[in-house]
């Protein structure tokens, strides 16, 4: 591990929803920052930097949110950044938070990531047609649903896998008291009833839209206290969207920041010693897909532990106990929830959703293409 | 050879869920009463603010300020852009209303910058409709407040802030190559000189070489469907009726796909490695766009076995 030890000391987020009329987006921003400070045990003068998260500007038409948004951030007279990397953000801004600690820049650092999709649309705003090509596109569930037919097609997977992800992930949704969707009676068989949006994609396999946020305290070694998650690793890697021979199933960057994360987290085998893990799943093949793209299986056997139940709450790999993103999508916060989620786990504050002895957890976002891609390892062990 | 442009407008009308503070400040704007919020500091701030500037507190005292005050500084405006508050020449102005202490920014109506000076009094200016928005301020001018009939109604929770962006997009040297070349019916890429890959349309750079491409090379107009969704959603802006295939179209000699639409068969029989052909829109109507290619539909051959196209997934 570079440079000082960081470690997670509060997470906070909204209760995830479709329209969050009552609030500003600087009053959504809060109620995840107020919900960390107080989790952290930590006040205002204490936080050296702010780092904000957002995904593209479309989204709601702010073209410069960490401008309008600084006195409510509480960044008045303190540095602060915003970090974008389109739907991975929420993550890449938990790791530049991480940096700034572990770098030995600042003691204590707040990172906060936000969408307010209610205020916009964006699937208008991901199929602007550019002049001189043909207008198909049609939003990220238009964009991914071909490489998920690849998925389904490479690795011989029964087509019910799909399926599978999402009544878990509902289910899972169901014991979170912050998710969007809260779905405890979903079936496989309901889920293969629901109506076809981007073929092979069904409705109930897709991402809802939802108004949230969400922050972390990220702190140094000296500002942690017992029960904090230990930062062990972190990595982000990149890729264009689109070049001749793209793997665009199981992205290079992918593999590469999967690889450069378990080498710095001490991990050989990441599916035995990784009790949890929350990985950016928006579209339920997305969980096979990136079991095998972070090695947690090889090539084409990330659906047979799907399969198998064995990512559902009690298996080897609990894969989003939280719900993941297919309960919950504040699209620039669904990123650092992965990575509050991961922290919340080997902390134990999970509450009903909590994988029992957790002490190793996973938090994974990738955006744009499948083109960035940041992740994390966080330990209930301080790393000696 | 003169790049291809042409116009990239986009619009959407976002709207803006104001929260306690700015909601209670449209509603006065709305009722012709301005109000303002009290800072840790004593200070008042308006137009108000949520979260204390200095302490980062949630504010909640409100205060009731004039509806006239003091210029602080402005500026002159001699060419009014479309959308601002008056369409003769005008000043922007901060103006410190009295019992404010933080000045707000809107326009003033005087005649000439011979008409405005720093510490000038200037009241405000209804709008004759209000509404519950900062435009419900149609611009302040010179003078002292006035009595004004204060109304009422709903509480304004929420604003509309269409945005309207008009761009120019341009294409590459490269690219308009390859555009001219559709106008005459022809498909022209480029190939790297150090990978050997054949893009199209072309980069004008390999993206994994970082090299020029100027190798030109005509394709066919027929090739295989690497992979491909059917489109069952309808959303805003869509330009084609769902349903439809959207594939990604992987032209032989080609080594990179693009996205099409299949036509001339049932959706449900499209099928990864179907081979296609494209059928071209009456020459009449050929322009520089791949749309002169109206769609690809099958070609009848057999498919293409999977190894043929599975390092383009």
């Amino acid at each position: 591990m570079a440079g000082q030890l960081a470690a997670v000391i509060g997470t906070g987020q909204t209760d995830h929803t479709a329209k969050r009329l009552d609030v500003s987006m600087a009053g959504l921003c809060r109620e995840a920052i107020d919900r960390a400070l107080a989790d952290a045990n930590v006040d205002w003068p204490d936080i050296d930097a702010v780092v904000v998260g957002k995904a593209p500007d479309m989204f709601e038409g702010v073209m410069m949110p960490e401008l309008f948004l600084a006195d409510a951030l509480g960044a008045v007279g303190k540095p602060l950044l915003r970090v974008h990397t389109a739907g991975s953000v929420g993550g890449s801004t938990a790791n530049v938070a991480a940096s700034l600690v572990q770098g030995g820049v600042h003691r204590r650092v707040l990172a906060v990531a936000f969408e307010k999709q209610s205020e916009s649309n964006a699937m208008w705003a991901l199929s602007i047609p550019t002049p001189f090509t043909m207008p198909v596109h049609a939003g990220a569930g238009g964009y991914f649903a071909p490489h998920v037919r690849s998925y389904i097609r490479r690795a011989g997977a029964p087509e019910h896998i799909g399926a599978m992800v999402a009544a878990k992930d509902r289910r899972n949704g169901a014991l979170n008291p912050h998710a969007h969707l809260k779905q405890p009676d979903i079936t496989v068989e309901s889920v293969r009833a629901s109506k076809m949006l981007w073929d092979p994609i069904r409705y109930d396999e897709t991402c809802p839209s939802s108004d949230g946020a969400c922050a972390v305290v990220i702190a140094d070694e000296k500002s942690a206290g017992p029960g904090a998650a230990w930062i062990t690793a972190t990595a982000m890697r990149t890729e264009p969207t689109t070049f001749a021979g793209r793997d665009q199933v199981n992205p290079q960057a992918g593999r590469d920041a999967a690889a450069a994360l378990w080498k710095q987290a001490g991990i050989d085998d990441p599916l035995t010693e990784v009790d949890a893990a929350e990985i950016y799943v928006p579209f339920s093949w997305f969980e096979p897909m990136w079991l095998e793209n972070l090695g947690f299986t090889g090539t084409g056997d990330g659906w047979k532990l799907t399969e198998a139940g064995e990512t559902e709450i009690g298996g080897l790999l609990p894969v989003n106990p939280s719900g993941g993103v297919l309960s919950s999508n504040p699209i620039g916060a669904s990123g650092m929830i992965r990575f509050a989620e991961a922290a919340m786990q080997v902390m134990g504050r999970a509450g009903a959703h909590q994988v029992a002895d957790a002490r190793v957890a996973l938090g994974h976002a990738y955006g744009g293409g499948s083109q960035y891609f940041a992740m994390w390892v966080v330990s209930a062990d301080k790393p000696s | 050879m003169t790049s291809l442009s042409a116009p990239l407008n986009v619009e959407f009308d976002y709207t803006r869920s104001l929260g306690p503070v700015l909601g209670r400040f449209m509603t006065g704007l709305r009722d012709r009463r301005i109000e303002g919020v009290r800072g840790d500091d004593g200070r008042v701030h308006v137009p108000p603010v949520e979260y204390d500037p200095v302490t980062a507190r949630k504010l909640t005292e409100w205060v009731e300020v004039a509806a006239a005050g003091t210029v602080r500084s402005w500026t002159w405006v001699s060419e009014p852009d479309d959308g601002q508050p008056l369409t003769r020449p005008f000043a922007w102005a901060l103006i410190q209303l009295d019992g404010a202490d933080t000045s707000i920014l809107h326009a003033v109506d005087v005649p000439s910058s011979d008409d405005i000076h720093t510490g000038m009094r200037v009241r405000v200016r209804w709008a004759t409709d209000p509404v519950g928005s900062i435009h419900d301020i149609a611009c302040f001018e010179p003078g002292e407040a006035v009595e004004t009939q204060a109304g009422q109604g709903e509480a304004v929770t929420m604003v509309t802030t269409p945005v309207r962006l008009a761009y120019t997009h341009t294409a590459s040297a490269e690219e308009t190559r390859y555009l001219n070349g559709l106008q005459e019916g022809r498909l022209l890429g480029q190939r790297c000189p150090a990978c050997q890959k054949v893009y199209i349309p072309p980069r004008g750079a390999c993206p994994t070489d970082g090299v020029p491409t100027v190798d030109e090379v005509e394709l066919p107009d027929h090739g295989t469907v690497t992979t491909f969704c059917i489109v069952n959603v309808p959303f805003l802006g869509q330009r084609i009726a769902p349903p439809y295939v959207a594939a990604y179209v992987l032209l032989d000699g080609a080594d990179i796909a693009f996205q099409h639409l299949i036509l001339g068969c049932d959706a449900s029989s499209v099928r990864m490695g179907m081979r296609v052909k494209a059928v071209w829109r009456p020459r009449a109507e050929w322009q520089q766009s791949l749309a002169n290619i109206d769609h690809f539909e099958p070609s009848g051959e057999a498919d293409a076995p999977f190894e043929t196209y599975s390092q383009h997934l």
